[in-house]
């Protein structure tokens, strides 16, 4: 393969990347990895980088036009970024004090229970009946977003906030120990436990790691593990991807979403798994 | 603050958020040209790009020598490298979060919410202390 070839090639899958990575509010490191690594015999440290180039790249392109949409609730991004950034400086502190493999292990097992339980709320359309939230009534949290499919205003009520900063700041340890962007921990959490919209999760949370990431991202190019040649045509990509994805995400029906999320969350679950049995 | 007055009929927070999103909107359509114009210049520079695969491996693999310091970047694009100027575009994408996270602040101090400004504010003091944190160990 040569280097224009393996550049053109890049770009196309990084736009598949991007596409789905703001759908689903993840950074697209799932795609992007295994792909420069398997198919182009890419070094794993560039890799790496490369997808953590990818995480803001989808988490900015795409936010843009959520933001504008109304489809990222602002004030819940913001507050919960607080637990996400305590929880990834927790991480960066733990590293090395903390076994990887049992964090393996607990990372899917979470995963295999999030998955059981969107799959259980596979059906329901918008949010389920509201229940009090004082923290939420003071912060303001419950907002509404305008859903193309639905072709309505869906207004919505956000719940128990105190368990969202506590996942988010499990999801923030989680990224800082083992450098997984933990978008597919974040959604969950706005989606099952918050009673967030899946669409405002998907949002929500591609706004958030994209700050997540940032501040990483600083350390990975100080530490030469950013090379240019390999993180350009992922950025271009992934921005073209996630300009694409964030037009489409109105026009997804609710159980779609869902349904795409579960089957990712049951496949990221098991290579935890895996990766924990094998040590 | 920089719409010119457009949108002065509209609600405060629809008006942040058109801001936000046009502080993302500038922060990746300026990354996305430099890196655009990075690569065509690393293969205007490098015409056996287009052929050969032993580039390919000196250029991706272990060991492969880029521009990863602020001081590196500079030097390349006064040399108006390509790969110089593609750092210079991934480094504009990674700083358009922070930004979007100080102008955040802004926006909320201009809203008088305070609480919201603080919360801002504390993530923005986090994200500057893990970067410092990281760089360090």
């Amino acid at each position: 393969m040569t280097p224009l070839e393996f550049t053109l090639l890049a770009a196309v899958v990084s736009v598949a990347a991007g596409f789905l990575g703001s759908i689903l509010g993840l950074g697209g490191g799932i795609i992007v990895i295994p792909a420069l690594t398997l198919w182009f015999h890419i070094d794993i440290r560039y890799a790496i980088g490369a997808s953590i180039v990818s995480v803001i790249a989808t988490s900015s392109g795409a936010a843009a036009s959520y933001v504008r949409e109304r489809m990222t609730n602002l004030r819940v991004a913001m507050v919960l970024e607080l637990a996400t950034t305590t929880g990834a400086l927790s991480g960066a502190y733990l590293a090395g004090r903390l076994g990887g493999r049992w964090l393996y292990v607990i990372f899917g097992v979470v995963m295999a229970y999030s998955s059981l339980m969107m799959f259980r709320k596979r059906h329901s359309e918008i949010a389920g009946t509201p229940r009090p939230a004082p923290w939420a009534d003071r912060l303001r949290l419950h907002a509404s977003y305008f859903d193309e499919q639905l072709g309505r205003e869906v207004p919505y009520r956000v719940s128990s906030t105190r368990l969202g900063l506590a996942l988010m700041y499990v999801a923030g340890i989680i990224s800082g120990l083992l450098g997984i962007g933990s978008g597919a921990l974040k959604v969950p959490a706005m989606d099952l436990a918050m009673g967030l919209p899946i669409k405002v999760s998907t949002a929500t949370s591609n706004f958030m790691i994209g700050v997540t990431a940032a501040a990483s991202a600083g350390v990975y190019f100080a530490r030469g593990d950013i090379d240019p040649f390999v993180a350009a045509p992922v950025a271009i990509g992934v921005l073209l991807g996630a300009a694409m994805g964030s037009r489409s995400l109105g026009r997804l029906k609710n159980s779609t979403i869902r349904l795409i999320f579960i089957v990712l969350l049951i496949w990221l679950s098991v290579q935890m798994l895996l990766r924990g049995w094998r040590g | 603050m920089g719409d010119g007055g457009r949108h002065i009929e509209r609600p405060p927070v629809r008006r942040a958020e058109l801001f936000l999103s046009n502080v993302l909107r500038g922060g990746v359509l300026t990354s996305l040209g430099v890196i655009l114009a990075g690569t065509l210049v690393s293969f205007f520079h490098h015409p056996e790009y287009v052929s050969s695969p032993q580039e390919l491996a000196r250029l991706t693999q272990a060991g492969a020598a880029f521009p990863h310091t602020v001081r590196d970047v500079v030097a390349g694009l006064a040399e108006l490298r390509g790969q110089a100027i593609v750092a210079l575009g991934l480094l504009i994408l990674v700083a358009t979060p922070v930004a979007r996270v100080a102008v955040s602040i802004l926006l909320f101090l201009e809203e008088r919410d305070r609480t919201y400004a603080a919360i801002t504010a504390i993530v923005f003091l986090l994200l500057i202390l893990s970067f410092f944190l990281g760089t360090v160990a």
